[in-house]
């Protein structure tokens, strides 16, 4: 298992690797210039040419790719042209919104969606079953940005429960955090709902028709067991594996959510990044999410073994 | 009985712990920092007001930095720093003593070294500056206090220029930062303005801090406008950036911010409609669209094919895409702008007519178009740019023009656009874009409206004669002698059609005014001192 686990980290090289050649080209190569951003509408070409010789960006392409693969190799990710920060302080500053909102989005969605899979599953082709797959679809089908303007009108509002935008941080306590991430994650989690459980029926469907099910049920075990203890873990690697793809996706940014809740995590640092042509961000970010999916499809991968002991062997 | 009086003893005990419990706390209440809460029209990316022209820098740089001059609501320039300042009678020599008590946020006093390294700075990145700084023989230090402005020539904007509050705008750093190359962005944020900037806060993209700054000494005059006493009357003012123009007005609404910059026309209706929520628009406060055309390349290289542009163009369907509430709306054809001093509409008949789409095809054949396809940059992503461009393309497709409509996003245009090869090899012929009224308001300031060839905006429109009525403008003695140059200016951008400015409309600002109080109106960068928290 250690040995599987250090090759697959040891793959992981040239796959950043792959990635920081294409980036790096890719950003080069698509029309734009961060001179001309930073220096605003009022100023003259020959103060954009002089902002660009000052960042270095009129320097031969393999000279600057030079620059940037000696300061990756030292663990720099550069500094942003925009507000001269240091690339990883700005991706710190956003990690933790973007974490939590993950966490919590994937527990809502969980905390839902499994048992309502399950549910449909088990009264597959009944009028429950066509409930939940339509509130299902219903999910999938209703724009994120929708459902978070409802959110905001009917909670912070009308109702003034919770706040309209916002990240709390967690070192200004728990409950505030949670209040101010509750509508986000509730209009993210609709989604991943959605989604979550329509694997969960459709795997359960195709464990519960296995012939250790009909002994299960044949020796007499209960239902809540039957599905619970026997049905359920068999059917948890499509489920853990969209969860797990899900964090991933979620961690490297959500942007319409973080947009219309106001929180200020790593999606809408990208975007900004991208509509501004700051590279060094940019980069640095696509770097990092690689690195999480990476790390995330191992963990999965991990994951598997305790699901499934034929896989350990 | 002993129930009763036990029940006495127990609320008598109640009642003497919520005293002492509200004298505890009164103190801690009394001493809650007032923070003032605002999302302007742009989040604060960059630190250095000279480094970048957007207005978002000149709006942190009015919270940390302070002026020579200022314009006050009227526009008129008054002293900020200068306490005392006199011409000479060739009105060549300008001499200014700064006034007592002016601090740096490290303490260190403001000097007029810091002044003329300062405006130097300033001097080679602003269009008026630059200006300026052309007919400047020297700005050299007089003591401690006091600084000298030697002119070549007695070119009269010199006080309008200072005062000046669109970007870039004149501000004073410490010498520190001045001496740094202004294509540079300047590491330390360290001005003598109102307020102090909290870098250890600032999250880009989410939040900006500011705090007041105890040691500024504000003038004695009544504020107005930018000009007057700097009085700060919170603890803290917090930028939230809120992307999101929805949010932006839910959080007004339940409160989560005092002041909004820039709300959407779109909302202003329900702004409008909650009585704890007040507008306010500065009568010279608004925005201009501007139909920008290359002069390098055909057909737009021939005069007929621009003036054609005039006969295409409908004032009236812009505004109705962009600000439909009519209260918005100033069909302006003021190449100065509207609501101004300068205001004028002197040659604009053939734009204020009738739609005449046989005249502009008569136009742009007598200027030699045959049908080739006119690249259009088409901004998708920006709020009035992208409605303002399907209307452009509308009309001229109306007149029968071929367009080779190409879309992207406005960092690509604002680079695309300095391409000055044909269209077929990356260039452009036409885009949209947009300046304050303020900006345009001034033949010098109005960087757009250049003819100066190679040293011109984007488009690169030539006309020696126009330029030379320029200079005369800015050599004017007086307000009255300039209005008579802004009409033959505007006559001759008529005939020569730089660009064509399809709009103007206004953007108020929007505030709680059941929780601040003291707002000062102005036509844009917003100042965040006087305005008291409730």
């Amino acid at each position: 298992m250690t040995a599987y686990i250090v090759r697959r980290l040891l793959a992981t090289i040239p796959v950043m690797a792959i990635v920081a050649l294409f980036v790096f080209f890719l950003l080069h190569l698509t029309p734009g210039d961060p001179a001309a951003v930073i220096a605003g509408d009022d100023a003259s070409p020959a103060d954009i040419e002089g902002i660009r010789r000052k960042l270095g960006l009129d320097r031969p392409i393999w000279e600057q790719f030079g620059v940037y693969v000696w300061n990756l190799l030292h663990g720099d990710l550069g500094t942003s042209i925009f507000s001269n920060m240091p690339v990883m302080t700005l991706v710190m500053q956003r990690l933790e919104p973007s974490v939590v909102l993950a966490i919590a989005t994937l527990t809502v969605a969980v905390a839902f969606a499994i048992p309502l899979g399950v549910l449909a599953a088990w009264k597959a082709d009944t009028a429950v079953d066509r409930v939940v797959m339509g509130f299902s679809v219903l999910g999938f089908a209703v724009p994120v940005f929708l459902v978070g303007y409802l959110l905001i009108y009917v909670f912070a509002i009308q109702l003034r429960w919770l706040p309209v935008q916002g990240y709390r941080p967690l070192a200004n306590g728990v409950v505030d955090t949670l209040r101010s991430i509750a509508l986000p994650a509730f209009a993210l989690g609709m989604t991943y709902m959605a989604l979550i459980a329509r694997i969960t029926r459709a795997s359960m469907l195709e464990v519960l028709s296995e012939d250790y099910i009909r002994t299960a049920r044949a020796k007499g075990v209960a239902t809540p067991s039957v599905l619970l203890r026997h049905a359920l873990k068999n059917a948890a690697i499509p489920i853990v594996t969209v969860i797990g793809i899900g964090f991933a996706l979620l961690i490297s940014g959500v942007v319409i959510t973080e947009t219309v809740f106001n929180i200020p995590g790593l999606g809408r640092l990208t975007v900004d990044a991208i509509l501004k042509r700051d590279y060094p961000i940019i980069q640095g970010l696509i770097i990092i999410f690689a690195g999480v999916k990476v790390l995330v499809n191992l963990l999965i991968d991990i994951s598997y073994t305790f699901f499934d002991p034929r896989i350990r062997q | 009985m002993r129930i009763r009086n036990s029940i006495l003893r127990a609320g008598l005990r109640a009642g003497l712990a919520a005293t002492a419990l509200l004298l505890v706390a009164a103190p801690s209440i009394a001493q809650q920092p007032k923070v003032l809460r605002v999302t302007m029209h742009a989040d604060v990316r960059t630190l250095d007001p000279f480094w970048t022209t957007q207005t978002i820098a000149g709006i942190h740089g009015m919270m940390v930095y302070d002026t020579l001059f200022s314009l006050d609501t009227d526009l008129n320039p008054q002293p900020q720093m200068v306490d005392s300042w006199t011409v000479s009678d060739d009105r060549k020599v300008y001499t200014f003593t700064l006034r007592d008590g002016l601090t740096f946020h490290d303490g260190s006093p403001v000097t007029s070294k810091d002044v003329v390294a300062s405006m130097k700075r300033w001097g080679q990145r602003d269009g008026a500056g630059k200006q300026l700084f052309g007919y400047t023989e020297s700005v050299a230090e007089k003591g401690d206090k006091s600084f000298v402005w030697t002119l070549k020539e007695p070119y009269g904007l010199v006080i309008d220029t200072l005062a000046k509050s669109g970007t870039s705008i004149p501000f004073i750093m410490r010498e520190k930062e001045a001496l740094v190359d202004p294509t540079q962005q300047v590491q330390e944020v360290v001005g003598s303005g109102p307020f102090v900037f909290k870098r250890d806060e600032w999250v880009p993209g989410s939040k900006t801090i500011y705090e007041k700054f105890k040691a500024y000494v504000p003038r004695k005059e009544p504020p107005s406008g930018h000009a007057g006493g700097k009085v700060v009357k919170v603890d803290r003012v917090e930028f939230v950036w809120l992307p999101d123009p929805q949010t932006a007005q839910a959080a007004l609404v339940a409160g989560e911010i005092d002041y909004l910059e820039n709300p959407q026309p779109d909302f202003l209706p329900m702004l409008e409609s909650d009585p704890n929520i007040k507008l306010d628009v500065h009568p010279a406060m608004g925005t201009m669209g501007l139909v920008q055309l290359n002069h390098l390349h055909p057909p737009f290289n021939n005069v007929k094919a621009r003036q054609a542009m005039l006969y295409i163009i409908s004032n009236a369907d812009y505004l109705n895409t962009i600000a439909a509430d009519p209260k918005l709306q100033t069909l302006c054809y003021s190449y100065f702008g509207c609501g101004v001093a300068m205001e004028t509409d002197a040659g604009s008949e053939p734009y204020k007519g009738a739609k005449d789409y046989k005249k502009a095809a008569a136009l742009l054949k007598e200027g030699g178009y045959n049908g080739e396809p006119i690249t259009i940059l088409h901004a998708t992503d920006h709020q009035y740019i992208n409605p303002a461009s399907l209307v452009l393309v509308q009309q001229m497709r109306k007149a029968g023009l071929n367009l080779d409509v190409q879309a992207m996003d406005w960092g690509t245009v604002v680079s695309r656009r300095a391409k000055k090869e044909a269209p077929a090899q990356g260039g452009w012929n036409i885009f949209i874009t947009g300046t304050t009224v303020l900006s345009s308001s001034s033949p010098v300031t109005h960087v757009g409206i250049s003819m100066a060839c190679d040293k011109a905006w984007f488009g690169w429109p030539c006309d020696a004669k126009f330029e030379e009525m320029r200079k005369q403008w800015a050599f004017a003695p007086d307000v009255e002698t300039r209005k008579k140059i802004a009409a033959e200016l505007s006559k001759r951008a008529y005939e020569q059609v730089p660009y064509i400015s399809f709009a103007q409309w206004r953007n108020p600002v929007a505030y709680r005014s059941d929780r601040i109080s003291g707002v000062l109106s102005v036509p844009s960068v917003p100042p965040m001192w006087n305005i008291e928290k409730k």
